[in-house]
């Protein structure tokens, strides 16, 4: 019985003790408070978009639009997958298929793993958090990925293959691309996913700062 | 200690957040178009700092005088701005309207009434466009494929324009349209039964609840009875069709739509009461002779027989009481499917009374409160105008001076007149401003008159005066100033609607182009500043609405749109499911169309197979319009993005027949094509 709780404690930590809660609410009370508005900020950032790419071409006075949510593209799709397929670029809705349809259930993962820190008090809760901090990257990472894939991979067939060679789309700032002037922009819920993996590491801070002399303190028990 | 700290994180955590909004609504801000914005108005300030030099420089060398300086810099539209007010003019025998803009006076865009039109895909194989054309057939079958499109009419809300359709009608064949201002595409044609020409026509009462078509050329009742000309007094009727407008449906409706049987007396202009005299109608009459003509047998002809008494009758219409009438039973009847109130009937119920106007008048325009009327007899120098609530009291009091030969009520003309004022030879028609002036075209003398109206737009020594008149070239036919016709004028401008243009543009041979000139009409002196000339037909009225109250799709709101019925069309061929069905005889073809091919491309069909084509544009960019054209089977049609239409034909001729995309689509345009294969039946 006393070797299963010891066991339990090496990965969710001690837990606090009744008086020193009394005592110290505030010490405890910081780092949950961080996580979870970590938790919420990464929640929110499901229905707000990530990254958008506008196009501008004297045809297009007002530009063109695309706009990239985690689990969903918004804006003129139709007609720039319209102008891709001129120079062999697939329909953007073939790209990052499986990502988008677990997209949700991933940040779901993600917010869980977070909010697991509130019960986790032993270091493991850093690896708890590690998926959601490196999140944003992977999300950039994957982004270019595609980007890449479609963008060097043009049909041979199409009618402009001649005049356009095979390219990346930059993630982040202007580019040109035939007659377009393209401009990639990082959208408010990727802003989020990046405060979240830093309000997760100061989490972490406090969180090490509140539960380390428990743990100290049991291990000298 | 640890609160304070606590509170200085989260306040952290706070700026944090705030910060990334703020940078990335910075970020949102950032785009092109703002760019260009700024770049133009630095590109314009810039100008404007050299403007009086080389301006004065430019003006010298092509001799402009600083009031053509002044008209220029009132009517110069640069690049990508748009005009204050928009015309539809009637196109006359064009058989088609006019969108001009004012004050560029840009033809903006000719909409399709009732004549085929290649570009708009109208009458060239299009099921939607061949069956309208189909509706304003006669009855027995005869094609109409023009028109005299005279008078357009706006829909009206409490007697303003709303901006949503649009009538015209076609003095030739007694025909009326309507027009959509969603996509500016005729709707419905009508062929109006019993009656085969028609000028007072199509005017709208102040909610649209009724439009007006008066038939001009009296004919038996109806048109296809025959009688000779000796019979003209008593075979011959004049009519007042009043169509009921169905505004959800967008059509005029047989349900409340019905007829009054008039003497045959020519009726001309006509206008629907406003305000105080909302539920009348006033229409002109100029043959109270019953001049029969025959020049040829040594009688007078219609010109001289016409003409012969000093006075003709203004038609009064208690709408009202004659909508009530013509749903009671026994008091119509049916001619031709048509709901019609005979003459006596409208006698008997006070439907009908005439009043006296100088002879052989043209407009009888309604002042924007309803209050007056005002007639301008073109072969009399003045323009008449009548009180209405004197009309109406004279109505009430039984005050007649007689009846005419049909047993209608004459008022007395010295009891409803208001005011008479001499404006000059030949005045033809009059519109309004907000400032209760009245300007009247006069025709003969080729000027536009500006007067004052009487209480309570004018009082004292002002009301009823002629102030100024402005020379036009030449001969002005009807007048339009903006919003002039409804219960609220705008003024600003107006445009002379010229018949003759003899030396205003380059000589085009001895058919001449008709001139439109735009007035300034805002200062205390009229300015004209522009001539317009146009090509295409004669034009007649024309109504000016203010820009912003139109809001037309820019692209049909969903894929697969079917214009005739304005909604998406079940069978409209949809992206990915294109398909060639063959039956017996019969080939169905659903097609899209998409920068730059169409699907399918190859369409193999047997000689004399019925070919049935449905095609969508699956676009969604404004301009991606697509053309379908099949070289030598007379198809054209066209297709804006997200519209579904159909074609149907017979495959007469075999051989080989390319269809091609016959609007400049994109750079790949002329690769956007297939072939129609027919294979010959002996194969």
């Amino acid at each position: 019985m006393t070797e299963k709780l010891k066991e339990n404690e090496l990965i969710l930590g001690p837990r606090i003790p009744q008086e020193l809660w009394e005592k110290e609410k505030k010490r405890f009370l910081i780092p949950s408070i961080i996580m979870i508005l970590a938790a919420f900020i990464l929640f929110i950032s499901i229905f707000l978009p990530y990254w958008k790419l506008t196009l501008f071409a004297p045809q297009y006075p007002d530009g063109l639009e695309a706009t990239m949510y985690v689990n969903r593209l918004s804006g003129d799709i139709q007609e720039i997958d319209g102008l891709n397929h001129y120079i062999g670029m697939k329909p953007m809705g073939e790209a990052a298929v499986l990502e988008r349809t677990l997209s949700i259930f991933m940040i779901a993962g993600l917010i869980l793993l977070i909010v697991g820190t509130l019960f986790v008090h032993s270091p493991f809760a850093l690896f708890l958090c590690i998926p959601a901090i490196l999140y944003p990257a992977f999300f950039l990472a994957d982004l270019y990925f595609w980007m890449r894939t479609f963008g060097m991979n043009l049909d041979s067939n199409a009618p402009l293959s001649n005049a356009i060679e095979p390219f990346v789309p930059p993630l982040f700032g202007e580019g040109k691309i035939a007659q377009f002037l393209t401009v990639a922009s990082w959208e408010i819920g990727l802003y989020m996913s990046f405060a979240a993996s830093i309000l997760i590491i100061v989490g972490l801070y406090y969180h090490r700062k509140a539960y380390k002399p428990l743990i100290v303190g049991s291990n000298s028990n | 200690m640890l609160t304070k700290k606590v509170l200085g994180l989260s306040s952290v955590v706070i700026l944090l957040v705030v910060g990334i909004f703020i940078a990335s609504c910075q970020n949102t801000d950032s785009t092109g178009e703002n760019k260009a914005e700024t770049n133009s108005e630095a590109t314009t300030a810039k100008q404007n700092g050299n403007l009086s030099a080389s301006a004065d420089q430019i003006a010298a060398e092509r001799n402009l005088s600083p009031k053509d300086v002044e008209a220029a810099l009132k009517t110069y539209m640069p690049s990508g701005k748009y005009d204050d007010y928009i015309m539809f003019s009637s196109g006359g025998h064009s058989g088609q309207v006019f969108v001009i803009g004012v004050p560029s006076m840009r033809l903006l865009k000719v909409i399709a009434a009732f004549t085929p039109e290649p570009w708009q895909g109208f009458g060239y194989g299009s099921e939607e466009s061949m069956k309208l054309l189909e509706d304003g057939n006669m009855a027995s079958g005869t094609e109409l494929r023009w028109a005299d499109t005279h008078h357009p009419a706006l829909t009206e809300t409490d007697g303003e324009y709303d901006g949503q359709f649009l009538f015209i009608n076609d003095k030739a064949n007694a025909r009326v349209a309507v027009i959509d201002l969603r996509d500016f595409e005729t709707k419905q044609m009508i062929k109006t039964p019993n009656i085969i020409s028609d000028h007072g026509s199509t005017f709208v009462t102040p909610n649209s609840e009724y439009v007006i078509q008066a038939s001009q050329y009296a004919t038996p009742l109806p048109f296809e009875e025959y009688a000779t000309m000796d019979e003209y007094q008593e075979k011959f009727r004049g009519v007042m069709a009043l169509h009921k407008f169905d505004r959800e449906k967008g059509r005029i409706v047989e349900e409340g739509s019905f007829q009054i049987e008039l003497p045959p007396y020519w009726q001309d202009l006509c206008d629907a009461g406003k305000k105080v005299s909302d539920g009348w109608i006033f229409c002109n009459s100029i043959n109270t002779e019953l001049a029969t003509g025959g020049i040829e047998q040594g009688l007078p002809p219609f010109e001289a027989g016409v003409s012969q008494r000093d006075m003709d009758y203004m038609h009064v219409i208690n709408l009202n009481k004659a909508a009530e009438v013509a749903k009671q039973p026994g008091k119509t009847t049916e001619i031709n499917g048509v709901k019609v109130i005979s003459l006596e009937t409208a006698i008997s119920e006070g439907l009908l009374y005439f009043i006296p106007e100088p002879k052989s008048p043209h407009g009888v325009d309604v002042a924007p409160g309803g209050e007056y009327l005002v007639v301008s007899g073109k072969l009399d120098t003045h323009a008449t105008i009548y009180s209405f609530e004197k009309i109406q009291k004279a109505i009430k009091d039984e005050n007649f001076e007689g009846n005419d030969v049909y047993g209608v009520p004459i008022l007395n003309y010295n009891d409803v007149v208001a005011a008479q004022l001499e404006i000059g030879l030949g005045p033809l028609h009059t519109q309004f401003d907000g400032d209760g002036n009245a300007y009247t075209s006069v025709f003969i003398e080729s000027t536009l008159a500006k007067w004052k109206l009487g209480p309570p737009y004018n009082t004292g020594d002002e009301a009823w005066t002629l102030t100024e008149k402005v020379p036009v070239q030449y001969n002005i036919g009807h007048t339009v100033c903006a919003e002039g016709d409804t219960v609220s004028p705008d003024g600003k401008y107006c445009v002379a609607l010229n018949k003759w243009s003899i030396d205003r543009f380059t000589n085009v041979g001895p058919l001449l182009p008709q001139n439109f000139q735009l007035i300034d009409v805002s200062g205390d002196k009229m300015q004209v500043l522009y001539d317009m000339p146009i090509g295409i037909g004669e034009p007649h009225y024309v109504q000016m609405i203010k820009a912003d109250k139109l809001n037309p799709f820019s692209v049909y709101p969903e894929v697969g749109y079917n214009p005739g019925t304005m909604s998406v069309d079940p069978n409209a061929a949809k992206a990915g499911q294109e398909k060639i069905v063959r039956s017996d005889g019969k080939v169905e073809v659903w097609m899209s169309a998409i920068r730059s091919h169409f699907n399918p491309e190859h369409i193999t069909v047997k000689e004399g197979d019925e070919v049935i084509l449905h095609i969508t544009n699956v676009e969604r960019a404004r301009d991606a319009t697509h053309g379908f054209a099949i070289e030598g089977y007379n198809v054209n049609l066209s297709l804006e993005p997200g519209e579904a239409n159909t074609v149907k034909f017979k495959a007469d001729q075999p051989g080989v027949f390319p269809f091609y995309c016959s609007e400049f689509c994109s750079a790949l345009h002329l690769e956007m094509m297939g072939y129609l294969l027919v294979e010959p039946k002996n194969n």
